[in-house]
């Protein structure tokens, strides 16, 4: 018996570490496919060894290449600040032109006593470190516990949603990308709003599943987060749709380009904070696309003020000019707010001369409540455009 | 008398310093985690814990220290990634196993044996994990010979380079 167990040492001790191992397996299995949380303590370790050497490299690496960022690397600074100032005023018309849709949709939402998640915070994250496995596709970021970070919070990009917090450590957490096999994501389609769940494949591919066979579903189109699965809030950016075929029981095979780079990913932020709360329509517009226009075009200077300013007749041009559509100076009498706008604004098409009712082109409209008359004031002549929503 | 292929000078048995022990697993452990974030088809091809632990387990030629070797550096890859700790533990197990066996029979010194010793412990670990992810996880799996074949002598290519340079930290017993 002796003779046999020595004989064949090696293999009973290997059929022994292989037993324990694949009982541990068995038992975790068993607990939960995907929760990782039992294995929490061991997991540790690993991660502890490993982390400060990422978190340090990652240090260095970001050191040298803001030292070569800020002081070697400034050609062409000045065209692309130029080119850049450009955008942003392209950008700050547009957002003037969506606010006015969100404004339109909160009033819509209130009306139905609709309630919405909005972010309130987030954190930001570097990325340290990956599962170093094809078959495991997480990534390491430098915030945990301490910064506010919690299991099963979103992580984003600008671009798009990139996945959510699988494990929290003290300084560290693990994030599960959204093109992982065990990951999924509950989204909308932009245009079609079909719904269905976004899955990531084996070999780390993003899938749009649960689309039934009969419906129409274009290449390009725009995949964002239906809120359903109450990890991500609703409308986060995900990806495009790249390719449609036909898969099996009747469903659909689509195939998403994710819009976040996944398998570049440096910098990330973390949903810390979402809050449930009623939409609420606000009372006054802020900006308008051509007050912005009337900012940025030359105007004539400004007489020195005089005491005939304040009458009453020298009001109505300005508020007129100020074009007929402006409910934010809700008090058609001010002067201070109209007057400097007035040679501007005609410039930029908000004509002083526009019959009422009568639209510009180029112009923004959008309905609004007409201007209520100070009782206190008297209000002979208003202006004729301001009367009354158009 | 057992038969073996190698001269007495090759059967000769290595050991290593304490920190070369340590160092090179988590070394080897931290480039796996760290290189994807800049070249993110590395993890796809190259397995660098899996190339220590065939070295240390050839360079040893004992089977125990081999498939302890392995499973503790399987284990330890097991907890960096998010699926149950043990797939990559027994995958590796099998590999330090056979290749310290292996190293006693046979001469694994020469860059041309190295190469092919270490696409084929790929190839076996790669079977071992599958069949263990598949059968016991239930995780989707797709095998593919080709890519399987590319990426064993990817990294057999790497390893001969990797274990030149391990072959400096060797200490004669």
């Amino acid at each position: 018996m002796e003779s046999i167990l020595g004989r064949y040492r090696n293999l009973i001790i290997l059929v022994g570490v292989l037993f324990l191992q694949v009982l541990g397996l068995a038992v975790q299995v068993k607990r939960s496919a995907t929760d990782a949380r039992d294995t929490r303590l061991i997991r540790i370790w690993a991660v502890g060894a490993i982390t400060p050497f990422e978190r340090g490299l990652v240090w260095i690496e970001n050191g040298t290449g803001n030292i070569w960022h800020s002081y070697f690397y400034l050609r062409g600074v000045r065209a692309e600040n130029r080119q850049l100032k450009q955008e942003i005023e392209q950008m700050r018309l547009e957002q003037v032109r969506l606010s006015q849709d969100a404004e339109q949709a909160r009033r819509l939402q209130t009306l139905l006593a609709f309630k919405e998640q909005y972010i309130s915070k987030t954190v930001a994250a570097q990325v340290i470190g990956s599962g170093g496995s094809d078959l495991s596709r997480v990534i390491y970021i430098d915030k945990g516990e301490s910064s506010g970070v919690r299991r099963d919070m979103a992580v984003i990009t600008s671009d798009g949603v990139v996945g959510k917090v699988l494990m929290v450590y003290p300084s560290v957490a693990q994030v599960l990308l959204i093109n992982d096999q065990s990951s999924g994501v509950g989204v909308i389609l932009e245009k079609s709003r079909l719904q269905g769940v976004l899955r990531g494949t084996a070999n780390g591919e993003v899938v749009l599943e649960r689309v039934m066979s009969d419906e129409q579903v274009p290449v390009g189109e725009n995949v964002l987060t239906s809120g359903g699965d109450q990890i991500f809030p609703k409308g986060l950016p995900i990806g495009t749709i790249a390719k449609v075929g036909s898969g099996k029981d009747l469903f659909l095979n689509i195939r998403i380009k994710p819009a976040a780079n996944l398998s570049k990913l440096e910098e990330v932020l973390v949903l810390v904070e979402k809050q449930d709360r009623q939409a609420m329509a606000e009372d006054s517009v802020r900006v308008r696309a051509a007050d912005i226009l009337a900012q940025r075009l030359p105007s004539v200077p400004e007489k020195p003020a005089t005491a005939n300013e304040s009458a009453p007749e020298t009001k109505a041009p300005a508020a007129h000019a100020g074009d007929e559509e402006d409910v934010t100076s809700t008090d058609p009498t001010t002067p201070a707010k109209t007057a400097p706008r007035k040679p501007a604004a005609a410039a930029a098409g908000a004509s002083a001369q526009t019959a009422p009712g009568q639209s510009v082109p180029g112009q923004i409209k959008r309905v609004t409540e007409p201007p209520k008359p100070k009782t206190s004031q008297p209000q002979a002549n208003p202006p004729a455009d301001q009367g009354g929503p158009h | 008398m057992p038969i073996t292929y190698t001269s007495g000078e090759q059967t000769e048995v290595y050991r290593f310093s304490v920190p070369v022990t340590i160092g090179v697993p988590l070394l080897a452990l931290f480039l796996q985690a760290f290189v994807p974030l800049r070249f993110p088809r590395f993890a796809a091809y190259f397995d660098l814990p899996l190339l220590v632990t065939i070295f240390f387990a050839m360079a040893r030629r004992n089977p125990i220290s081999g498939l302890f070797t392995g499973a503790v550096i399987g284990l330890a890859q097991d907890m960096l990634g998010h699926n149950p700790i043990g797939i990559y533990g027994i995958a590796k197990t099998v590999v330090g196993y056979g290749a310290s066996s292996l190293g006693v029979k046979l001469d694994v010194e020469n860059a041309g044996a190295r190469l092919l010793v270490t696409v084929g412990f790929y190839l076996v670990h790669s079977a071992v994990y599958f069949t263990v992810a598949r059968g016991m996880v239930n995780m989707t799996q797709n095998w593919s010979w080709s890519s399987g074949v590319i990426a064993g002598l990817a990294n057999g290519v790497l390893g001969v380079g990797v274990y030149f340079v391990l072959d400096r930290f060797k200490q004669r017993t």
